[in-house]
């Protein structure tokens, strides 16, 4: 076990605040009386339902295909009836097509259900499909197709599997609990994609601030000869993709490249965890670890919840909300969506709910730019978040392309720092959308 | 349970604890020492000087302000900085409405005229001493000596027009001919110290202003030690080569803008006119800082060749 610290260059070190709920041991949390499954829970084509209302359905059993190369089937979270297939609001905002079940509390699992074998004795092929059968997507939030990252072209030649355990984002403790609770699930996952891609180094990666899950995951990983477990310095964000790939590897991912583009493929610890379970049991992405915390909410708990479970359902369970609410988050605070109702059900990228009170949000007025810097300083590219802004805020689109806006991660880092509370990522995020799109346009025409 | 007023708005949904007024308030309380030893020198002069100069920064601020229609923003606290950066580079001779005339030039043309904070080009204590300097040129070089009162030259003064050197610890300590502030190199580092610690300030400017100027004065066989204490340099270097709205963002920048001050001051104090070099120094570099941020931008993440 590597025990000196790898970080990154720059970044911010917002308060850790997983007090709260570090040291709660994961429960599940009540079976609920009806689900909401989204037939888009994951970067790329959504689904179609392969049920209609009316239909019978069981735990486990496919209820959506995805359409394209880059997507997920989804699964039904309990046993029931299908009420309906109608949108609904999700937490990745908008309404989008879900499959409504009501539950009949029997939990029937479904015949397909059954254990996949040794991982020994599984070729890559067959680790691919259970991957995309499983429906497994990246569950640290992003929510890219598991199988579809594992299928890189030919001519990229990939040498490192990184498991992402920094869990950089203030509040959460999700994946803090499981590598400390499912150690073996985690490494039994990495090692099914190893082997998938025939990969012989696999890194799990935790920032330095949860040194008991960096001694349960090196304890399970023990006898693995090729998984090191890293020890990185905690700073936001250490996770990100890119800075994670920096920290252990040294190399840089190219600009406007993917990880594969220098050999490494980086997947959230409860991804592989995701994994090493199905392997285990064949019980596809049904449910998964959400960290329910912050301020404004009476019992933060790490439960395990279905998917499709309403975010109202979840609170209840939690006690409730407590009064002057200000945000109700899916996700940490850096980087998590805000949502406008209780409604939306937790999916395969639900982390987090984070329920803030009003003073917590740090709500000022924007004040001038008095060139502090800070931002600069934070930026983990190098980018130069004050001039983006300004030319965001002009609409200069070419000086801002000139200036690296495209390769901006989005972390938040500058709008946390900044003296002067100016909305710098979110006006970023906007010019950056319009170069993508302007670009996007000049190729097709 | 009530969901009623949910705030909906892109993420981050935190932010730091540090506001500008902060930030302005660390400068104050980092120019505090300075300015409580010119008033030990050179009395209550020096108190006056000092109160008239934030009084009336304060006052033209508000005031140009409601005559524009703009929120008035003093309370920020940056006009409270220029009063106090312009009084500490002046004379304590200086009759107390000139003072007050250099004050409103400070915020009226070297801010305000620009849009106001963030927005200026040059630092406007630096904007409201050149404009004393070419309009009151006599008092502007009419220095007393602390001990005794009596008009006399300062260090660089002396050096320049009679070739006399004054002691290293008078210059330390401060008790020499010269403007309220530039005299006490020791509370003006302390000062400094300060801010470096609290983080408002980088290291860059300061480190390579005046290690430029030690090593230029050093080559050029001047002594070095003395062209390091004498004149405005610690003030120049700690707290207006360091004033964030004017310098570069870059950090590469930051070393660019200290090295380039220093061989101003230099050059301006060997070969040029005026016996001290700070205050252009630092005015002529602040016209470069665009074109240095733009040349010095940092290497990003994965950077490839195009």
């Amino acid at each position: 076990m590597q025990m000196k610290l790898l970080t990154f260059k720059g970044g911010v070190h917002p308060p850790h605040n997983k007090h709260k709920t570090e040291g709660l041991a994961l429960k599940r949390a009540n079976a609920p009386d009806m689900v909401i499954i989204p037939l888009q829970q994951h970067i790329g084509a959504p689904c179609e339902a392969t049920v209609k209302a009316g239909d019978e359905v069981k735990l486990g059993q496919k209820i959506g295909e995805p359409k394209g190369f880059v997507g997920a089937p989804v699964h039904s979270s309990v046993s029931g009836k299908v009420k309906a297939i109608e949108k609904r609001p999700h937490p990745g905002g908008g309404m989008v097509l879900s499959v409504v079940i009501e539950s009949d509390g029997l939990d029937t699992v479904d015949g397909n259900v059954k254990p996949q074998g040794n991982i020994d004795d599984l070729t890559a092929d067959r680790i691919k499909n259970i991957m995309r059968e499983a429906g497994l997507v990246g569950m640290g939030g992003a929510a890219f197709p598991t199988q579809v990252k594992f299928s890189p072209p030919p001519d990229k030649k990939i040498d490192t599997v990184i498991l992402n355990g920094a869990e950089c984002e203030p509040y959460l403790t999700s994946d803090h609990r499981l590598m400390l609770e499912r150690p073996n699930d985690v490494v039994n996952g990495l090692k099914a994609m190893m082997k998938s891609v025939n990969v012989g180094r696999g890194y799990i990666a935790i920032e330095n601030n949860k040194p008991d899950a960096i001694k349960s995951v090196a304890e399970a990983a023990e006898d693995e000869q090729n998984i090191q477990v890293i020890a990185l310095k905690t700073k936001y964000p250490q996770g990100a993709e890119k800075q994670l790939i920096k920290a252990c590897t040294g190399r840089e991912v190219p600009s406007g490249g993917l990880p594969m583009d220098s050999g490494v493929i980086v997947n959230n610890v409860g991804t592989a965890a995701a994994l090493g379970c199905t392997i285990g049991t064949g019980m596809p992405l049904v449910e998964r670890i959400v960290t329910i915390t912050g301020s404004g909410i009476k019992h933060p708990q790490n439960l395990v919840v279905r998917i499709g479970t309403p975010f109202s359902d979840v609170i209840e369970q939690c006690g409730g909300l407590e009064d002057n609410i200000g945000k109700i988050i899916q996700g940490g605070p850096m980087m998590g969506i805000a949502q406008y109702t209780v409604e939306v059900p937790v999916i395969k990228g639900t982390s987090g709910i984070l329920i803030l009170k009003e003073q917590d949000l740090g709500l000022s007025p924007e004040l001038p730019c008095i060139k502090c810097a800070k931002c600069v300083d934070a930026c983990p590219i190098g980018l130069m978040p004050t001039k983006l802004e300004g030319f965001a805020q002009r609409g200069m689109m070419q000086e801002a392309e000139e200036y690296n806006a495209v390769d901006c991660i989005e972390c938040g880092s500058c709008s946390f720092v900044c003296p002067a509370k100016r909305p710098l990522v979110e006006r970023i995020r906007l010019i950056k959308a319009d170069i993508i799109a302007e670009k996007r346009k000049a190729k097709q025409a | 349970m009530g969901y009623g007023n949910l705030v909906v708005s892109s993420s981050p949904h935190i932010r730091s604890e540090e506001t500008v007024q902060r930030i302005m308030l660390d400068v104050i309380i980092a120019l505090l020492p300075a300015t409580a030893a010119s008033v030990y020198f050179f009395g209550m002069r020096a108190l006056a000087i000092t109160l008239v100069s934030v009084a009336a920064a304060v006052a033209a601020e508000a005031a140009i302000q409601k005559i524009r229609n703009k929120p008035v923003t003093v309370n920020d606290g940056s006009a409270v900085i220029t009063g106090l950066l312009l009084a500490l580079t002046l004379s304590p001779a200086m009759p107390l409405w000139m003072v007050a005339v250099g004050a409103v030039a400070a915020i009226g043309i070297g801010k305000q005229v620009y849009g106001g904070l963030g927005s200026n080009p040059f630092n406007p204590a630096l904007v409201g001493r050149a404009f004393l300097v070419v309009t009151f040129p006599v008092h502007m070089t009419t220095w007393i000596n602390p001990i005794d009162g009596v008009t006399s030259a300062t260090p660089l003064g002396l050096l320049k027009m009679e070739g006399t050197a004054t002691g290293y610890t008078e210059l330390f300590i401060g008790n020499v001919g010269g403007s309220l502030g530039e005299t006490s190199a020791l509370l003006l580092i302390l000062g400094g110290l300060y801010l470096l610690y609290r983080g408002i300030i980088d290291w860059r400017i300061p480190v390579f202003y005046i290690g430029t100027v030690g090593v230029m004065t050093a080559v050029l066989g001047q002594d070095p030690v003395f062209h390091l204490l004498a004149g405005g340099l610690m003030l120049g270097a700690f707290f207006m080569a360091t004033d964030m709205v004017t310098t570069p963002v870059t950090r590469t920048g930051k070393i660019v803008f200290g090295i380039g001050a220093g061989i101003l001051v230099v050059l301006i104090r060997l070969y040029g006119g005026y016996p001290e070099g700070v205050l252009f120094s630092i005015l002529l570099m602040n016209t470069f800082t665009p074109i240095i941020d733009k040349y010095t931008r940092p290497k990003i993440y994965g950077e490839v060749k195009r």
